[in-house]
């Protein structure tokens, strides 16, 4: 590949067009699409494939990969873990192709004139997000980078994350290759989260369509991912748009920015507040019409990362951060087709079979 | 639930204190017999405070009486319910406890074509014979307003004589009061005509909708079938023309001073005042039959004899709609609503759910608008005069010296006011005192301290054993009893060895139990085993394809836990709290990602 105008290596979401998803990978593409259809979503860029793949390319990094990847024995966590340290240890070594990142640092100027908007750097794989591939912190998600050098330091670990030891074992199971991977890096303003989470149209215990769940906690929603914490969990009737259950947990921190160190952390919450409901029920039943009206204009059921944003006035404050189709239900099939009695003949099967013995 | 969890027997309880008694109020087929414990206590009661909240005054279980009863008849003896006959019910220490009663198994097959025959029949003609039940059932209404109870007087009327009647007054009186409890048995007769079918059309259609959504709120699929223009609402709606009325007329100000009389005075002064007044009236007949109570308590307040109540909510609609707001019903709005719930569900069917949707919510519509409205026709309009009457008929004994209040005829049952409206004729035949002024007084003292006593203690949610499984479906259609709610009322014994968190990822598994608290002991886990763990990451992923569940402390319906063995097929438990500290390497564990719920169970 040779060098490409510096244009193709930058997406800005808002600009991002359908031919352009398979560059984009699975999470900026959804951020385009949600935009598109007038979703709120902070403001950013995708970092296309081509610039993954030029660093590879241009750095002769793809014999280095297959010769690990050859020698890796699946299942032994711990040889997996060596093999894939010394991957991603390549390709973080290497200098990025100079158009690359000066079109990264050209695109995250435009964004912040004054360099300092913190931006979460996020990993965009292009099988990540299949709808019959999720799975769930596979790669790298970088919070509060802050400058241009730390935006191009963070998009190379992304990509070097496309190589840590859990990606490639589920890979390998889902059959999905190895090398043939590419990456796409989100660079996306920073939401300033007084809560987040995730929220799915679906139940996902039984499939139940007619339920969304939303799983709650205060600051940034990484911790309700990745399962560091408790989160609250809320219960809509997806029809009705009611809350029907609801779980408040001790949350005993949350995820927030350190504006001087220029990072996140985990500060403790105050323990008078570690048992409040981390939303309101106007949130609870906001996120959910979020998730139902994603769920519409998709055309199946999501999976939605959602957060309130502090620096937005109330009522305007809920951001999506990605919506992709769910995976699990989705993909089962009814085993039988069910024949149905209707009229005095239903009521007959009905009162000789109650709703209770059915269930 | 254990195998062993029961309730209490009624034989067992104790009466509560002051109480003593309590059983000589009520008639002796009510009660549970000690002669008939093995059986009785081989049934399953459940208390009925759905209807019956509060203990009874020795009238008022005639409602109990008659409304049990004739649900059984129509169930038993009109339509042939295949697999179930009416429901057992007893007074117990002032509460109401049912038993349904099943077709034993061999005969439901030989109801069958009875039922599709009769049943049919009713499903069939439904709007026909809905106009004929309202026929009934205004006729029944006017026939229980046309009685009159007269207090008896010194003399048989002259004419009597001259027109060579040959009876006296009581005649009349124990005929009109026998005639009362005539008219009110046929009440409740005819309340029970189209209900149980209504409800089991609705039932069909109910558990169709569960069998496609099985959490869908029962609220939702009732939002489907429920009408827009239903009587039950028309004496509000009655309130609010009123108001807009009053507004309208400029006798707001008159309207809103001091008592009902005062008020209405008031009005009449106004120059309008007399067109308000005239609605007013208007209006009481039949929307004020109405009560806030359930029309199975004597002591509920109907608008009509409480001018108050609908006075001062029209006081209320006034300030609203001069505050400008839309008082109405928005009936269009909710028609729209009606139709969006139906459709956003019947969209997520599956094709061939479809015309069974269809057809199941078509029958339904047509049977519900009886199911809402027959509650005005029966408990608020017929029950409204009904007690009416008792209290006139009250109020002649009270006259009579039999009692102070008209309302203390309640605490005599239907078969003692008989009695004591013979005492009554004795007296006024013989020419001497009836007994009831000296007898009754201290009686009723006595039954008014026993049924204080007997509210001071709450009902048993049930009594004797509860089966495996609840199927019968009027006990389920009907009450709402299922083998969920029994195994809540039980649960009130704390189970050491059982841990709850949330119901993260489906199924059920056994296996021993490897407590890791960190990933240096990941290399420790053997094929099979259930990881307990504080919380799990991402990086634990290849460990996944090695144990059977998870259980973890902490960790949401959506924690990496939770979705990795949903995408695993694992069942998980998250959030128990303390599964990691309490569970022990190596222990036999049952873990339900269903229900969330994990068992020690070695």
């Amino acid at each position: 590949m040779g060098a490409r105008a510096a244009a193709s290596f930058i997406v800005p979401f808002e600009a991002a067009r359908e031919a352009d998803f398979p560059r984009i990978g699975g999470k900026c593409a959804s951020l385009a699409r949600m935009i598109a259809q007038g979703v709120r979503v902070p403001a950013g860029f995708a970092v296309a494939t081509d610039a993954y793949a030029l660093h590879l390319h241009s750095n002769g990094l793809e014999a280095t990969i297959s010769e690990r990847l050859s020698r890796i024995v699946l299942d032994d966590v711990d040889d997996e873990e060596k093999l894939s340290h010394e991957i991603r240890h390549a390709i973080v070594a290497q200098p990025m192709p100079g158009v690359v990142e000066q079109a990264i640092r050209e695109a995250y100027r435009r964004m912040s004139p004054d360099g300092q908007l913190p931006v979460a750097v996020r990993s965009s794989a292009t099988a990540e997000d299949l709808p019959d591939a999720s799975f769930a912190g596979q790669q790298d998600t970088y919070l509060w980078v802050v400058g241009e050098d730390a935006v191009v330091e963070k998009v190379k670990a992304c990509w070097a994350s496309l190589f840590n030891a859990r990606a490639i074992s589920y890979r390998a199971e889902n059959g999905l290759g190895q090398i043939g991977v590419l990456m796409s890096v989100g660079v996306q303003k920073m939401v300033n989260a007084s809560a987040a989470g995730v929220a799915m149209t679906l139940d996902p215990i039984n499939g139940d369509r007619t339920k969304i769940v939303i799983d709650s906690a205060f600051g940034l929603g990484e911790p309700v991912v990745s399962g560091e914490i408790t989160p609250d969990n809320f219960v809509v009737e997806k029809v009705l748009l009611q809350v029907i259950k609801q779980r408040i947990s001790e949350k005993d921190f949350e995820l927030v920015a350190d504006r001087a160190a220029r990072r996140t952390v985990e500060r403790v919450i105050a323990p008078e507040r570690r048992t409040l409901p981390s939303l309101t029920n106007a949130q609870v039943l906001a996120v959910a019409r979020l998730a139902k009206s994603l769920e519409r204009s998709m055309g199946c059921p999501q999976d939605v990362e959602w957060a309130i944003d502090a620096d937005l006035p109330e009522d305007e404050n809920l951001v999506a951060l990605q919506s992709r189709p769910e995976t699990v239900w989705s993909q089962k099939k009814k085993q039988t087709t069910a024949v149905y009695e209707t009229g005095i003949a239903g009521v007959l099967g009905t009162l000789l079979a109650p709703v209770q013995a059915k269930r | 639930m254990t195998a062993h969890a029961k309730f209490p027997s009624p034989y067992d309880l104790k009466t509560p204190a002051g109480a003593e008694g309590w059983e000589k109020l009520y008639p002796y087929y009510l009660q549970f017999q000690n002669s008939l414990r093995d059986k009785e206590d081989g049934k399953f009661w459940f208390c009925d405070s759905q209807h019956w909240p509060s203990p009874f005054k020795p009238f008022d279980a005639v409602t109990v009486e008659f409304a049990v009863k004739c649900l059984g008849q129509y169930n038993t003896r009109h339509y042939l319910i295949p697999p179930a006959n009416g429901v057992e019910y007893r007074i117990h220490n002032g509460y109401c406890y049912m038993s349904p009663v099943a077709v034993a198994p061999e005969l439901i097959g030989g109801r069958v074509p009875h039922f599709m025959e009769r049943a049919g029949y009713y499903f069939q003609n439904w709007d026909r014979l809905l106009a004929n039940w309202d026929k009934k059932v205004r006729a029944n209404i006017a026939d229980l307003e046309a009685l009159s109870f007269e207090p008896l007087p010194d003399a048989v009327p002259l004419d009597w004589i001259t027109g060579g009647v040959g009876l006296d007054n009581t005649y009349a009186l124990t005929e009109t009061y026998d005639r009362a409890i005539q008219l009110l048995y046929k009440t409740w007769q005819y309340h029970f005509e189209f209900l149980n079918l209504g409800y089991a059309a609705y039932l069909d259609f109910f558990s169709f909708m569960k069998g496609q959504f099985p959490t869908i709120p029962d609220q939702a699929i009732a939002k489907m079938v429920q009408g827009v223009e239903v009587d039950l609402f028309r004496p509000d709606d009655e309130l609010k023309k009123l108001a807009k009325l009053a507004v309208k007329l400029g006798v707001t100000e008159a309207l809103k001073s001091g008592s009902v009389d005062e008020a209405l005075a008031a009005v009449g002064r106004e120059s309008n005042g007399a067109e308000w007044l005239k609605a007013w009236k208007e209006a009481q007949d039949p929307w004020f039959n109405f009560t806030s109570g359930n029309g199975f308590y004597s002591t509920d307040k109907y608008w009509i004899e409480h001018l108050d109540i609908p006075l001062g909510y029209i006081r209320d609609y006034v300030v609203r709609v001069q505050r400008g707001e839309e008082i109405d019903r928005p009936t269009e709005a909710i028609a729209r609503e009606r139709d969006r719930i139906t459709s956003e569900y019947a969209e997520m069917l599956d094709a061939d759910a479809r015309a069974a949707f269809e057809g199941k919510l078509g029958l339904a519509r047509t049977v519900f608008p009886y199911v809402e409205n027959h509650n005005f026709y029966i408990e608020h309009w017929s029950m409204s005069v009904f007690w009416r009457k008792m209290r006139e008929l009250g109020a002649i004994f009270r006259d009579a010296g039999f009692w102070k209040d008209a309302d203390d005829l309640f605490y005599l049952n239907r078969q003692e006011v008989r009695d004591a409206l013979f005492d009554y004729g004795n007296g006024w035949a013989v020419g001497a005192p009836a007994i009831g002024p000296t007898y009754w007084p201290p009686e009723i003292e006595r039954r008014k301290t026993i049924l204080a006593a007997l509210a001071t203690t709450p009902p048993q949610p049930a009594l004797n054993n509860p089966p495996d499984v609840i199927t019968e479906p009027f006990t389920i259609m009907l009450w709402g009893i299922t083998t969920e709610s029994i195994g809540r009322w039980l649960d009130g014994a704390a189970n050491t060895t059982k841990l709850s968190g949330m119901a993260a990822s489906p199924g059920i598994v056994e296996g021993r139990a490897r407590v890791v608290r960190s990933a240096d002991e990941l290399g420790q886990i053997q094929q099979g085993e259930i990881l307990v763990a504080p919380v799990t990451a991402p990086s634990w992923a290849p460990i996944f394809g090695k144990i059977n569940a998870i259980v973890t402390d902490i960790g949401g319906m959506m924690s990496h836990a939770a979705i990795v063995c949903r995408e695993y097929g694992l069942p998980a438990v998250t959030g128990t709290g303390r599964a990691s500290s309490s569970i022990k390497n190596g222990q036999m564990l049952r873990v339900n990602g269903s229900t969330g719920e994990v068992t020690v169970l070695s």
